[in-house]
């Protein structure tokens, strides 16, 4: 509690100040040749796609050491991260769907990118879905911890899916052989995006595992006076 | 240099951001309320206990 009072509030401004920059030489970078200025959409949605699969690797790490150590505040890192990765995983599949209309001619296919990151979007629902649908706090960390384990096995498939199999998706371009196959004016902003995106994330996961510690706290308190 | 005129694409790039800064507005809100709301329960129900003890 006392690391998140000081870390959240510097990890939010640390992504507005990203942002900013970020933003600022998205905004004045060139058109792209193929893309035109449709490439700024990648600003966002990149980091989006990236922060969805970080998001649910931590909800995963998170869900082990609650399932393994029976640790509260490993169960409260994990619930907390959910909303968040289903946000980012949203935000990934809509801003992505509005670069697709215009650049491929299609709002959605079934492609193995597109699919499989659907697929984790869903992963995260039905982990929202069957926390609240237990009212046993222990037994729910149990389901949910496994259930997000079982999602874990998604993330390779996202990562490679545009190896594996003929995809419409781009293939890998920051993390390729080689180096980034994209020009600095771009790769730039880009990177400081995602930098903005997870310091963003760690803000919101901060405040709302507090808010979760303090949920437990009124709970527990709530059964004391009951019994008195 | 800054050029906000996007042509032809400008709805596609102005629903993205404007979509994105949505999320996160409801994100930050929904999870300062969460936080806030939880913290006063539990100060509440403390200062509930120490007054019965």
């Amino acid at each position: 509690m006392a690391f998140s009072r000081w870390a959240a509030p510097l990890f939010g401004g640390l992504a507005v100040l990203l942002a900013i920059t970020g933003l600022w030489l998205g905004f004045t970078a060139p058109e792209d040749y193929q893309q035109g200025d449709t490439v700024r959409i990648m600003f966002i949605h990149v980091p989006a796609a990236w922060l969805s699969m970080f998001a649910y690797i931590c909800l995963g790490i998170a869900s082990f050491l609650s399932l393994v150590f029976r640790h509260a505040l490993a169960d409260a890192a994990a619930k907390s991260a959910a909303p968040l990765g289903a946000g980012f995983t949203a935000l990934a599949l809509v801003t992505g769907s509005l670069w697709g209309r215009p650049m491929w001619g299609t709002w959605w296919v079934w492609d193995a990118r597109l699919t499989s990151v659907l697929v984790l979007f869903l992963f995260y629902l039905a982990y929202m879905a069957l926390r609240s649908a237990l009212d046993d706090e222990t037994k729910a960390a149990r389901a949910c911890a496994i259930l997000a384990l079982v999602g874990l096995v998604n993330l390779p498939v996202v990562h490679w899916s545009v190896n594996w199999w003929n995809s419409l998706h781009q293939g890998v371009t920051v993390f390729a052989k080689g180096g980034p196959k994209m020009a600095p004016v771009f790769l730039v902003p880009l990177l400081l995006m995602v930098l903005a995106y997870m310091a963003a994330f760690g803000a919101l996961w901060l405040v709302r595992i507090r808010g979760e510690v303090w949920r437990r706290r009124a709970d527990a308190a709530l059964s004391r006076l009951a019994r008195t | 240099m800054l050029d906000l005129d996007f042509g032809k694409y400008e709805g596609f790039i102005w629903a993205a951001y404007g979509i994105s800064a949505l999320v996160f507005v409801l994100l930050t809100v929904a999870s300062l309320r969460f936080s806030a709301h939880w913290k006063r329960q539990a100060e509440q129900l403390k200062a509930q206990e120490d007054a019965r003890s």
